[in-house]
């Protein structure tokens, strides 16, 4: 029989802090919709059985994987570890920023005669274990089917997922505490997003360029596995070793690379949580200073309705520096084949095998994103929908607004390209084109009002639009590739799926408002 | 008679009737309030003329334009202005109203004029090159407001337009639009503020559950009250007391 926690104690607020978390859980997942709970529940069963059998078939494909005596593997385990680190170092910071400057119930704990200290103790562990949940999702596949066909010691992957979040958290509150210091509030804001955004793909963008360099290849696991690295890193008894040494389920390096990383966080509650109200009082402070854009007069330019919505499409999403480092992640990405491309200058397998299906890829996820903030991400609806203008003539100018700022961005690389190849340079066009469209037409089915600021979490809003935009970007992705490769039998196979996934897309649109 | 707007016959169901065969009529000119208790149904109705819903049955008139058959020339002659304000943070009042302007198609010049005279009347001025981020609730109430007036609307539409208003900025407010009255403009307000539907009204029409129970004059409500002195808020309560009771239970 469980007790209930005494009030106010740190179970209690703990507690608390679970039954928010969870139900923020449930409502991500089943878009707000009430009675979705089964569906959720039939949806993660089918996912967690798919993961666990693409598990099962890469770890046995691989001979020898499970020899966690070699050295390749420990290099290997490693690299995923810091890679799954640096992904958790960008989510840590991005909570601890959010936690820090969003209000929510933090007026009513900050004005109650509480022990603050104690809520803010809660509230890090519960990023540590937030921080924690998506690699465990990530991960939770390979760690069963490896503890299951080898030896249940596997399952200590799970403990060291906790050790690393924590560590994340503790650092990430570290970074952000100093930035305060220096910065100030107003400023710790918009840094520490920007920060977590490139740490989160800096590092895996910095193994490709290193494989690239290396090896002429993207691919981080060959790059970890390579002779040049087994020659460079140090040998088996070193300490650099204890993470991966841990995940296999050495239950000494477990302990101790558990003891450091939650001695660590330990060290960062104590000396943070006490501090953190204050820190929340002066970033509730800030926002009061007016930006001012121009001084003097502004002159109002005659416009047409299209270039109207254009204009402020465009001015609000070079102004809201956030969302701009929201977006250009994506472009982020970009950079390897970018860098593959100037390497191999003219080199006609490495723009069709590598170069264009990426280059497709992202200027697809880009436009999507884009797509959403001008559609569902409209700030002023009402306004738009009361303006004496056509419906379609507000779709077009936006899906315009949209379409121009992704010709914009691609059109260098494109113009790279056609110094190397004309005829890549128009099948490039043509699979960003196909891509973009798609991307924007999907996310004009599934539009649905929601504040610009819940940009990161526009995936959970409908499961069909974030897979159908995922899959049609893939497909446009290896179509260009195939074409470009010369495989034009193969490519209008994967143009006619990229046109089912659309059309079943299509029809699992939801009936839109007047 | 001209009429700005009517309403005949308009009928709305969600999960149950929003809307129950309404119907009124606002003169040209007219100051018109429409009150009634939560969930009577009172912004279901304007979102209906402001062309953001689409009504189950019954139509909508706007100086003879139907909103169904002819919505972009009824969007042409109208503003609506919610309860929460519907403004860009990252753009300043002055570009805002520039963006407004180009929404309604008029001439960029006559915009500039008119921005700036609605800036300077609701003490915007000097905010006016500022983003609109850092604004209090009513200084965005406002910008909204001046939003709704710089393509010179003939009907006005207006959703709890105090709510949150401090004492000044709220007289601004009613001070504008009693003058946009004064020169021949149509306003239709919801208030739950019936000291200011009391004042500014000329006629006031009041609905619960989706329908229209009275409407008039005060003079003609107070007759239809049986008591010449009631205020407005004892003749409110007497027609829709029992209502409120009901929600109030059912809450």
């Amino acid at each position: 029989m469980f007790q209930n926690p005494t009030v106010g104690s740190l179970g209690w607020f703990a507690r608390h802090e679970f039954n928010l978390s969870w139900r923020d859980f449930v409502r991500m997942m089943s878009a707000g919709k009430p009675g979705r709970e089964k569906a959720v529940i039939l949806f993660l069963a089918i996912a967690v059985l798919i993961t666990h059998a693409i598990a099962y078939m890469l770890l046995t494909s691989e001979a020898g994987f499970i020899d966690t005596g070699s050295k390749s593997i420990l290099l290997t385990i490693s690299g995923c570890i810091a890679l799954t680190f640096s992904l958790m170092m960008s989510q840590a910071m991005e909570l601890v920023t959010r936690t820090f400057y969003s209000r929510s119930d933090l007026d009513l704990v900050l004005s109650s005669p509480t022990n603050e200290k104690r809520v803010f103790a809660v509230r890090i562990g519960a990023i540590a274990v937030a921080t924690s949940m998506l690699p465990m999702l990530l991960f939770g596949s390979v760690i069963n089917t490896l503890a299951i066909f080898d030896t249940p010691s596997w399952l200590a992957g799970y403990l060291l997922i906790f050790g690393f979040g924590s560590l994340a958290t503790a650092m990430s509150l570290a970074i952000a505490v100093l930035m305060f210091k220096t910065l100030g509030a107003k400023k710790t804001r918009l840094a520490t997003q920007i920060i977590a955004a490139i740490v989160g793909a800096g590092f895996i963008i910095g193994v490709q360029i290193a494989a690239i360099v290396s090896l002429d290849s993207v691919s981080r696991v060959s790059f970890f596995q390579s002779d040049m690295m087994l020659e460079i890193s140090p040998g088996l008894e070193s300490m650099i070793w204890l993470p991966a040494r841990a995940a296999t389920g050495e239950v000494f390096a477990l302990v101790q690379t558990l003891f450091i990383c939650l001695f660590i966080l330990g060290s960062a509650i104590l000396l943070f949580a006490p501090r953190f109200g204050e820190y929340v009082i002066e970033a509730a402070g800030i926002g009061q200073t007016a930006k001012i854009e121009k001084s003097g007069s502004m002159k109002f330019r005659q416009r047409s309705v299209r270039s109207a919505l254009i204009f402020k499409e465009w001015k609000l999403l070079l102004r809201d520096h956030w969302l701009i480092s929201q977006s250009l992640m994506q472009i982020l990405y970009l950079v390897p084949p970018a860098f593959m491309l100037w390497r191999g200058f003219g080199s006609a397998e490495t723009i069709s095998g590598v170069a264009l299906p990426i280059l497709v890829m992202a200027a697809g996820q880009l436009a999507g994103g884009l797509a959403w903030l001008a559609i569902s991400g409209e700030d002023a609806p009402q306004l738009v929908q009361t303006a004496p203008v056509p419906k379609g003539m507000i779709i077009r100018a936006k899906v315009e607004a949209v379409l121009g700022a992704i010709g914009i961005l691609v059109f260098p690389i494109l113009l790279l390209i056609a110094f190397m190849d004309l005829m890549a340079m128009v099948i490039a066009a043509l699979g960003i084109a196909a891509a973009t469209i798609s991307a924007t037409m999907i996310q004009l089915w599934f539009r649905s009002q929601a504040n610009r600021a819940s940009f990161r979490r526009r995936q959970t809003s409908s499961k069909v639009a974030t897979f159908s935009e995922a899959f049609s970007s893939i497909m446009w992705a290896g179509a260009t590739g195939l074409v470009a490769a010369g495989y034009w039998v193969v490519a209008p196979v994967l143009i006619a799926l990229a046109l089912l996934v659309l059309w079943i897309a299509r029809s699992f649109r939801p009936e839109q408002d007047f | 008679m001209e009429f700005a707007l009517k309403v005949t016959d308009l009928v709305k169901t969600f999960d149950r009737p929003a809307v129950n065969n309404l119907s009124f009529n606002v003169r040209a000119g007219e100051f018109y309030a429409l009150l009634g208790p939560n969930g009577a149904g009172k912004t279901t109705s304007l979102r209906m003329v402001a062309g953001l819903l689409r009504q189950d049955h019954g139509s909508i008139e706007v100086f003879g334009a139907n909103t169904l058959h002819d919505p972009v020339a009824v969007k042409q002659m109208v503003a609506w202005v919610p309860d929460e304000p519907m403004i860009y943070d990252r753009l300043t009042p002055l570009e805002y109203l520039e963006f407004v302007a180009g929404l309604w198609g008029i001439d960029a010049s006559q915009a500039q004029r008119n921005a700036h005279d609605l800036l300077d009347w609701l003490r915007l001025a000097p905010h006016a090159n500022e983003r609109c981020e850092g604004f209090s609730k009513g200084m965005r109430q406002k910008v909204a407001l001046a939003g709704a007036l710089v393509h010179e609307p003939k009907l006005i539409i207006l959703d709890e337009p105090l709510t949150g208003l401090d004492a000044g900025s709220a007289r601004l407010v009613k001070d504008v639009l009693l003058s946009r009255v004064e020169q021949g403009c149509s306003v239709i307000m919801t208030t739950h503020i019936l000291e200011v539907a009391e004042r500014m009204a000329e006629r006031i029409g009041v609905i619960a559950s989706g329908k229209l129970i009275a409407e008039g004059t005060l003079d003609e409500l107070r007759q239809a009250g049986g008591r010449g002195d009631q205020s407005l808020e004892e003749i409110f309560l007497q027609l829709v007391g029992d209502e409120t009771l009901v929600e109030a239970e059912a809450a």
